[in-house]
């Protein structure tokens, strides 16, 4: 039992925040609960602390909006809370899409569907950015949020919130594209939100740091992590991970035996490299 | 490289460092342009014209498209479930919200709860705001209509169900009393929708007694015409005062210059010469 939680505690943990914001979400419209109205693309926390999704709100700049004060509030609240704890750590661990993508990739592991395609992956990670780029530049020439009449996360969680109708379909689609097309292909690959938060991730705060001296080479995190190109210091050097492609999922930490990984604040971590 | 080599060989040289990054540059860019028109045409398409009813203070219809950020505040702070929000599959603005009101109509609440919670000013409060108070009783959501050929008042039959369900009760709609020359012995009570006073709630939609709706909401830019500036009502100064701001209208037909006596007299002219 003890392992159990050693080797999945920051799954467990990550699917309890996942799960208790839907539930916190769900209760607004169902209950009438105060803790957190809305959904993901803009909420309140009760009914004081507004928070927007940036990404939302830099489509709507493109689209031409007018910014009310309030959104561009929620903005801020959101953009300094990722900045603090790692941009995609929103993929991770509040992210809805995250338990669909991470189903499909367990399967694959199970299945062995990795294994009929090889090693190396036919796409690059780089999309994820033209898609950012290209929804802005859609935005500003159609004149709404381009976006956010496609996105899968938003329908997903709006679904589950509000009701889904045929948002199941989305659901479907993106289960079966990770599990049949690409190996992490929405998340790690096209989805252009989690490309936002790669940006604004590249200044956060909480870093997985490796310490090279414990490491056994083992290379299990590199193959548990979803963006393990991030993890390109394995065994080599004691550096943080300073990608802001990392999702801070941490399952390179409970993954490893050895104690080579572990979270750590940027700077903290820096100093005490320097001070070696 | 020289020229002299058969072109066989030059097939199976490396492409050079250069050509491969302006080859995959213009991979991307092609493929950027091949998923952008598909995306825009999507998103043209969903965001289409709708016969769609907004909550209370919404924004015209094109900078709502734009500004509203999906949260769906205003169906949580909604307490008669009047709002939805356009789920995949309702073939509406996909995630905005809308009302049916046959279904739920909207009770008009005075403190109307639905247009402060809007975080992005899509609900503008200001809209529905007079005297610096919330005023439930100037929104616009819609304009009610009515089928003269399936209401039945029309016919004869004393009804005056969407008059009584008017909020705003002997404005927004009145009834005209009129002779019934069929029957040459009863009254007609025709319902009238004021669209200066009707605010599109619903609820008479709600409160009609046939068994589809015979008023019904409209948004108010399919509703309702226009008449321009080229005419004014007769016997109404009132009116006149419309079209103060008017601007001429200058045509751009070229006139003839020859008089009308010319061509009338053309044949005969010629004939004379």
């Amino acid at each position: 039992m003890k392992t159990l939680w050693n080797n999945y505690r920051y799954l467990f943990l990550r699917r309890f925040v996942q799960i208790s914001l839907l539930v916190l979400y769900f209760g607004a419209n169902a209950w009438g609960w105060k803790m957190l109205q809305g959904n993901l693309s803009s909420s309140s926390i009760l009914g004081v602390i507004p928070m927007s999704d940036p990404y939302a709100a830099l489509q709507m700049l493109a689209a031409g909006a007018v910014m009310a004060t309030n959104l561009l509030v929620g903005v801020a609240v959101v953009v300094v809370f990722y900045f603090l704890i790692g941009g995609r750590a929103f993929c991770s661990w509040v992210c809805p899409v995250n338990m669909i993508t991470d189903l499909a990739n367990f399967l694959r592991e199970k299945t062995g569907m990795n294994r009929i395609q090889g090693i190396k992956q036919p796409a690059s990670r780089k999309i994820r950015y033209w898609v950012l780029a290209l929804s802005l530049i859609i935005s500003a020439l159609m004149g709404v949020t381009a976006f956010e009449f496609v996105s899968p996360i938003s329908m997903v969680h709006r679904g589950i919130v509000f009701g889904l109708g045929f948002g199941w379909a989305a659901m479907l689609i993106i289960f079966l594209f990770d599990l049949f097309v690409l190996k992490n292909g929405w998340c790690g690959h096209i989805c252009p939100l989690g490309g936002f938060y790669s940006l604004l991730g590249k200044f956060s705060l909480i870093r997985v740091q490796h310490y090279e001296e414990n490491c056994t080479l083992c290379m299990k995190c590199k193959k548990v992590c979803p963006e393990n190109q991030v993890l390109h210091m394995i065994g080599k050097e004691s550096l943080p991970v300073l990608s802001g492609e990392c999702t801070n999922c941490a399952r390179c930490i409970e993954v490893c035996d050895d104690d080579a990984l572990g979270f750590s604040i940027r700077n903290m971590a820096k100093n005490k490299k320097t001070g070696e | 490289m020289s020229e002299n080599r058969p072109e066989e060989k030059k097939k199976k040289q490396p492409l050079s460092d250069r050509r491969k990054f302006i080859l995959g540059m213009a991979r991307g860019v092609g493929l950027a342009a091949l998923g952008g028109f598909v995306w825009s045409a999507y998103v043209d398409e969903v965001t289409a014209s709708q016969l769609l009813l907004r909550p209370p203070g919404a924004i015209k219809e094109e900078d709502f498209l734009k500004t509203c950020i999906k949260c769906g505040l205003c169906v949580e702070a909604c307490p008669y479930d009047t709002l939805l929000l356009a789920k995949p599959g309702d073939h509406k603005p996909l995630g905005t919200p809308y009302f049916v009101p046959r279904d739920i109509p909207c009770y008009m609440c005075p403190d109307i709860p639905c247009v402060p919670v809007c975080p992005t000013g899509a609900l503008d409060e200001s809209s529905v705001t007079t005297d610096g108070k919330l005023d439930i009783n100037i929104a616009d959501m819609g304009l009610a209509v009515v089928d003269e050929e399936s209401c039945i008042a029309f016919w004869g039959i004393q009804c005056d169900a969407c008059y009584r369900a008017c909020p705003i009760l002997g404005e927004a709609i009145t009834i005209e009393y009129q002779q019934n020359k069929r029957t040459g012995k009863h009254a007609f009570m025709k319902p009238i929708v004021h669209s200066d006073a009707c605010t599109g709630c619903g609820l008479c939609e709600k409160a009609c007694v046939t068994e589809k709706a015979a008023i019904h909401i409209l948004p108010r830019e399919t509703a309702m015409g226009k008449a321009g500036d080229y005419y004014i009502k007769g016997w109404d100064k009132k009116d006149e005062k419309r079209l103060e701001n008017a601007k001429e209208i200058k045509t751009t037909t070229e006139v003839s210059k020859q008089k009308a006596s010319d061509k009338l007299n053309g044949d005969l002219l010629e004939g004379l010469y």
